[in-house]
């Protein structure tokens, strides 16, 4: 089996002058819930509303905002279990197999890490949520089924507790939640 | 929580109106009024059901470096490496997990270079290997859940 080694790109960081960065931290803790966000925003920032929402299409079209969309406690919503579930998968079909298993809407995240060896094979991550770890197997075993990982080895690691939650430091005074 | 508000979450998670009235799009779509959608987001805010509502970044744009990093606490051990791990304000969150890697902690730094500095001193002060593992690729990321 050929193995092509890729080195990680660094993330090309964005230029953003200082009203995106206003903009950005202004944001950051949510939306205002009224009738007209975008304008009051503009209020708070010295911008007229039109302003607003063209930075933010440019935020959103570069990618530095993902999405806008509500953040959910899935505990609260009913799914208490979620496992890390890692796979070992040649080089060569790993963005094709986690694609497949993007897909799924109790993925909530599938990212390629690098393999750490000899102590860790698994190049593949991905969380898997359920209303319990018997319905979290059950997901993990559809997404087998459906994506074809049959031969694929596997590990699955449930969390037993979590020990502290923050968002992530942005510009020294402000938080910001991001994936790792 | 009803199927009202179930169908505003999941309307919700996939995107929101770049438009002068956002909210009032949202509600017409959804056949609630605009002050009904308002009040139960908020609601929903407040009783912690949601903990946001608002953008998603990416963190790496604006900068910031991250990395996951694993662990293998003896038996035993665990509360006191936890307690040193824990001390550092880049540990973003710290889970136990039932496996021989048995510690799974987020780093979030400004700086990629601080990254290995912080690994470096947890492996210094705890005399065990950590197993740094940055995201080389994302195949998705959704958080988009049907509730």
């Amino acid at each position: 089996m050929k193995v092509t080694l890729r080195l990680p790109e660094l993330p090309a960081q964005a230029i953003l002058d200082e009203q995106d960065q206003s903009l950005i931290t202004l944001i950051q803790t949510g939306l205002p819930l009224s009738a007209t966000p975008y304008a009051d925003l503009g209020k708070q920032l010295g911008m007229d509303e039109y302003e607003v929402i063209e930075r933010l299409k440019r935020l959103t079209s570069e990618n530095i905002i993902k999405r806008f969309g509500v953040v959910v406690r899935h505990h609260e919503l009913g799914y208490h279990a979620n496992a890390m579930t890692v796979w070992n998968i040649p080089d060569e079909i790993v963005s094709e197999l986690g694609s497949c298993m993007g897909q799924f809407e109790f993925v909530t995240l599938c990212y390629r890490r690098p393999r750490r060896l000899p102590e860790w094979p698994y190049n593949l991550f991905t969380m898997i949520h359920g209303q319990d770890r018997d319905d979290v197997l059950a997901n993990i075993r559809l997404l087998i089924e459906r994506c074809g990982l049959d031969a694929i080895e596997h590990d699955v690691l449930f969390s037993t507790r979590r020990f502290k939650q923050r968002g992530a430091i942005y510009h020294k005074t402000n938080t910001i939640h991001a994936a790792s | 929580m009803d199927e009202i508000d179930r169908k505003i979450i999941n309307t919700l998670q996939t995107g929101f109106p770049l438009s002068e009235e956002p909210y009032a799009e949202v509600a017409d779509q959804l056949g609630v009024s605009e002050k009904d959608l308002l009040n139960r987001l908020s609601g929903l805010l407040e009783n912690k059901v949601l903990t946001r509502f608002g953008p998603m970044y990416d963190a790496q744009k604006l900068g910031g470096a991250f990395s996951l990093v694993a662990v293998r606490v003896p038996e035993g051990d665990f509360h006191r490496i936890a307690e040193i791990v824990n001390s550092y304000p880049e540990v973003a969150h710290n889970y136990q997990r039932d496996h021989d890697f048995n510690m799974w902690y987020v780093l979030a730094t400004e700086t990629p270079e601080k990254i290995n500095e912080v690994n470096y001193d947890i492996e210094q002060r705890t005399g065990l290997k950590v197993f740094n593992m940055p995201k080389l690729d994302e195949y998705y990321i959704g958080l988009q859940l049907p509730v």
